[in-house]
Formats: structure tokens, C-alpha cells, sequence
């Protein structure tokens, strides 16, 4: 049998514009995964889906696929993408109207996947025991119920097996794994069970490894970085699966970047926690078991990867109103850049305290000098002859008012406090509303994942 | 006897023996380091501690340190807890999600042989 290509299209929204068009056309696969969703997109999508019902989804997956739309229906090539976010159906419209635009009605089948948002069920599942404790702190949900702006659980590769399985070219989903994203036509292709803990763990860690897009083909990659090849036209990896869940992870011909070892074990560790439980919906994965080896140039063959069953949770994302923060930024040149920087934020302090406002943090970086290692580089460098230095301060608050104090003591600092400083083109920096995650389980047996498939 | 110690071990950052990738979940940061040659991947586990990596963190994170070993891929998993003042969206850092802790890492020295 041969192998079963999935290409990784997109490792996030906002990921590049063009991966997704290189896939298709750069040599042959047979799925194409687009992963959008990270952990507090929900509730961006919900405020959009509040402004306008028509809306919800990411967007940007409407042109991304417009565009190859032709080359996906000639070659056969089916897509999974969570880009349905809070609005899959909407979502799918849009699709499909993109599908007749480009003269393809008839020719394409869209499958549809929700049953992941919770949010209209939520004070429900409170009262029927689900406590959606916060997973780090062990809070119970009541603490933020009221500022609660999305809620969906987690689900796994199933209901987009069963998209696939009932005929669907293009699989759109709400919040489902990024994993399962490609664990599901794996799971289509070869007919493993449920209970295939293994293959199943297999298919997982094939999706862990390409559901971040380049940074398993040279992109981001701390091994010899300097000599990776032509990242400007670096090649998404792709993932050539074997019945027995062996897997290769691999690139087309004439692209960028480097599929290695190294590479490929950086993105096994990304992220990580525990590596013998690696849980998702689906099965739980070890990621002590897993063996890599370099199988050609831009190979690694991956195999050995043991898995165990599933639990009877899923993981809920919640998202919730927390308050509101801005960032202010100037730069100080030399001579004595640290310095003036470091009296600068003095000043600011003191006229903040000075003016009784209230802050939850306020947070001073000197960028070039501790911004990213604190102080584990504040010694490291000679500071003191420093060409410049970005003084980065922030602040934190459960109110709007002292934030949008904060924002205005920024620019008098540049006539009013230590000299040689300048950077402040960008204007006043804007009170930012915070909308913080809320990691929680709830029982599986209370989501039901819903499937449907609409001819265009 | 610590003369002689001295004498036949030497003292080299991390970087010349391991790379690294970090990452975030929630107020949590990981960093997972890995040997740049498997027979080096011994060292790191006896001298990259939970401990030792929590005392080259002190003041950076606010929480404890725990360590995972991964032999089949010469690595070690640490969890960083409260490294992120209060992660993602919350966080006023510039490395709100600590991607580059990895390198911070990096910077630890431990003892081989000369």
C-alpha cells in the first residue's frame, strides 16, 4: 500500500500566506492540514461572531483556499482545517461560495464538525456537576463565570474520520486538536480502530510534529541554523504514513530548509509536558517510545511510537474577561543608554505612584539588555558602552483608568526626563483588553462532536 | 583535592553541548533540551538537575521546576511553573510565551572532563 501524505499548510493563523499553495502544487499529497486555532482565538472569534452572526471563523482560510481550490479538486486532494472556529457552518458557506466563484459546483463535498461549543450550555453543565476547574490553579469556574466569553471542548480525530469516511473533499471544523487534524485521515485511510492505541499514538505524534508548520523543517531550528538552506522558500513538511503507523516526515524536492534529527526532535519537545502521557482525545501518547532516524536527505523515519487508551475526559477552553494592560516603549542612545533607561523608569514610577493609581503588575524591560534572559544576561554584556536601549514598560489592571493614565505619562518623558532619547513615532500606546485562558476537563460523555456533509 | 579536580575538568555552557526549544502552557514554560551528540546525553542528566536548573531561574520564575527524561531522543524535558507572569494574553513580557528560554538555558555551565 502506498504511504498516505498529509502536508501541513499552516502551523497558525497568520502563518505564511503562501505554504498552503506551495503544498498543493509542489509535488503530490493527498491531505492538506491547516491548523488555525491557538488557545484564545475562541474568544476573539466569539466577540466577531457577537458583532456580526455571519462571522467567527478565520478568515484568512477562505482566499488561502480559493486559491488552490482548482488544483484540490484535480488532483484529489482533501483538506482538514479547524478554521471553523466558533462559526464552522458560516465557515462553510463561505466556502462554498468560493467553490462556485471558481465554477467547481458539484465537484466539491463539504464536511462540517461541531458539537465543540459549550458556551450556550455552560451554567447547564455547572449545574449538572461538570466544575470546569482551572487545570493550574484549581479554581472553580463560578470565580469567573460571569466574564466567561467562550467555552469548547477539545474534540479529537474521530468526527473528521467520519466527515472523511461519509465522502467530505474539505473538512471544516470548530475547536478541534491540532493533532487530530491529522490523525483523522490516517485513521480514514487505513481503518484503525478505536481501541489501535498504538497506530493511534502513531498518528498523533505525526500530528505534534507538522501542526507548527516549518518548525520541523529548518524554520526555527537552533541546530546549525546559519547553514539551513534557502529558508526564504523553506518546504512545509509533510508526512508519508504507513499502515503500521512507521511514519516519515519529509519535504517536496526543490524547497528550503532541512528535515533532520535534530530539527525533528526540537518540535517533538515543543510544548511538551509529561512525555509519557501525551493526552488528547484521542489515545494517550509516549513520547518516550518514539525512535527517529535519518532515512535519505530531508528524511526521518519515525517509528516504534506507543500509545495507551484513551481517558474519559476531554480538555475545555475557556475564555474570560481578566481586566486590561498597555505597553509603553522609548529608546535611549548613548552615552549611558542603560543608565538613562534604568532613570527613566524611575521617574515613571514615581509619578505613577505620585498619582495613586492602582496596578495589578507593572513590568520594566530594557530591551538589549535583559528584555528576553532578565538576569541571567544582565551581567553577560558590557551594558555600560551600549550603542542603545528600548526601556519597555507595562502595567496590568482590573479597571480601564489607570492603564489609560499610564498610556499618556509615556511621551513627557521625552522633554521632561533623561536625555537622548527618542522612538516615540508610534504615539500613544492603547489600553488593551486582557481575555485570558481557562484550562478545564469535563466528561466525555456530555459532548456530542455532530458531523454533516453538504454537496456544493 | 579540588586543585586536582580542577585540573581535569573544565567548565562550558550548555551551548556547546546541547540545543534546546521552549514553549508555553498557560503560566508554564518548557524547555526541552537535547544533546548535540547521544554520548553527551549521561552529562546532562547528572548535572542538569530539577534543582540546578530552579537555582539558574531564581527571580525569573515564581513557581517550581520539574524534569522529565527522554533517553530515546538524548533529552530532558523541564517545566518551568510561573515563568511567564501569568502566561499568554495575560503576560506583560516581551517573551510572553518563553520562547527563548531555551537559549536562557543554554547559558547554565556544568563540569567535563578536559
Amino acid at each position: 500500500m502506498a504511504p498516505v501524505r498529509v502536508a501541513a499548510g499552516q502551523g497558525f493563523w497568520g502563518d505564511w500566506l503562501e505554504a498552503p499553495y506551495r503544498q498543493v502544487t509542489g509535488g503530490p499529497i493527498d491531505y492538506l492540514m491547516m491548523d488555525y486555532l491557538a488557545e484564545v482565538t475562541m474568544s476573539i472569534l466569539q466577540k466577531q461572531k457577537a458583532r456580526d452572526p455571519a462571522l467567527g471563523y478565520a478568515k484568512d482560510f477562505v482566499p488561502a483556499l480559493e486559491r488552490i481550490l482548482p488544483q484540490l479538486v484535480e488532483r484529489g486532494i482533501k483538506v482538514t482545517a479547524n478554521a471553523g472556529g466558533v462559526n464552522p457552518r458560516a465557515c462553510a458557506q463561505a466556502v462554498a461560495d468560493a467553490a462556485r466563484r471558481r465554477g467547481l459546483s458539484g465537484k466539491v463535498r463539504l464536511g462540517i464538525v461541531t458539537g465543540d461549543d459549550l458556551l450556550e450550555r455552560l451554567d447547564q453543565l455547572l449545574a449538572d456537576g461538570q466544575e470546569l476547574r482551572n487545570l493550574d490553579t484549581g479554581r472553580p469556574l463560578g470565580d469567573v463565570r460571569s466574564r466567561v466569553l467562550a467555552a469548547n471542548a477539545y474534540l479529537g480525530a474521530a468526527p473528521v474520520a467520519e466527515a472523511l469516511r461519509r465522502g467530505a473533499d474539505i473538512v471544516v471544523t470548530g475547536r478541534v486538536t491540532d493533532t487530530g487534524l491529522t490523525l483523522a485521515p490516517l485513521i480514514h485511510a487505513f481503518g484503525w480502530r478505536a481501541d489501535d492505541w498504538d497506530a493511534l499514538a502513531a498518528g498523533t505524534v505525526a500530528g505534534h510534529l507538522i501542526e507548527c508548520g516549518a518548525q520541523a523543517s529548518g524554520g526555527n531550528c537552533a541546530v546549525d541554523w546559519d547553514r539551513i538552506p534557502d529558508l526564504a522558500n523553506v518546504g512545509y513538511p509533510i508526512v508519508e504514513a504507513h499502515p503500521d503507523g512507521t511514519f516519515e516526515v519529509t519535504k517536496h524536492p526543490r524547497t528550503g530548509g532541512r528535515i533532520s534529527v535534530p530539527g525533528v526532535t526540537e518540535q517533538l519537545v515543543y510544548e511538551m509536558g509529561d512525555p509519557t502521557q501525551y493526552i488528547t482525545p484521542d489515545c494517550v501518547a509516549d513520547f518516550t517510545t518514539i525512535r527517529l532516524a535519518q532515512a535519505g536527505r530531508d528524511r526521518v523515519r519515525v517509528s516504534g511510537v506507543r500509545g495507551r487508551p484513551a481517558t474519559d475526559k476531554l480538555k475545555v477552553s475557556i475564555a474570560y474577561f481578566y481586566g486590561y494592560k498597555a505597553v509603553g516603549t522609548l529608546v535611549y542612545a548613548w552615552p549611558e543608554a542603560y543608565r538613562k533607561a534604568q532613570a527613566a523608569d524611575q521617574v515613571l514610577r514615581q509619578r505613577l505612584r505620585g498619582l495613586g493609581l492602582e496596578f495589578e503588575a507593572i513590568h520594566t524591560e530594557f530591551v538589549g539588555v535583559d528584555a528576553t534572559h532578565g538576569p541571567l544576561a544582565r551581567g553577560a554584556a558590557n551594558v555600560a558602552d551600549i550603542p542603545e536601549v528600548q526601556l519597555r514598560i507595562g502595567v496590568r489592571a482590573a479597571d480601564v483608568a489607570p492603564v489609560e493614565r499610564f498610556t499618556r505619562e509615556i511621551a513627557p518623558l521625552i522633554l521632561n526626563g533623561p536625555p537622548s532619547v527618542t522612538g516615540f513615532a508610534g504615539g500613544r500606546p492603547k489600553p488593551e483588553e486582557i481575555v485570558a485562558y481557562w484550562p478545564a476537563l469535563i466528561d466525555k460523555r456530555v459532548v456530542q462532536p455532530c458531523v454533516e456533509v453538504l454537496e456544493v | 583535592m579540588r586543585k586536582r579536580k580542577a585540573a581535569v575538568t573544565k567548565r562550558v555552557p550548555l551551548l556547546e553541548l546541547a540545543h534546546a526549544r521552549s514553549g508555553d502552557k498557560g503560566d508554564t514554560a518548557n524547555i526541552g533540551l537535547i544533546a548535540l551528540q547521544p554520548d553527551d546525553y549521561p552529562l546532562l542528566v547528572k548535572q542538569v538537575t530539577a534543582a540546578k536548573v530552579a537555582r539558574h531561574f531564581k527571580g525569573m520564575i515564581t513557581g517550581s521546576v520539574e524534569r522529565y527524561e527522554l533517553p530515546n531522543l538524548h533529552a530532558l524535558n523541564f517545566l518551568l511553573h510561573g515563568a511567564l507572569d501569568g502566561g499568554g494574553t495575560i503576560s506583560l513580557k516581551t517573551d510572553a510565551q518563553g520562547k527563548v528560554l531555551s537559549t536562557a538555558l543554554l547559558r547554565m555551565e556544568i563540569e567535563v572532563a578536559r
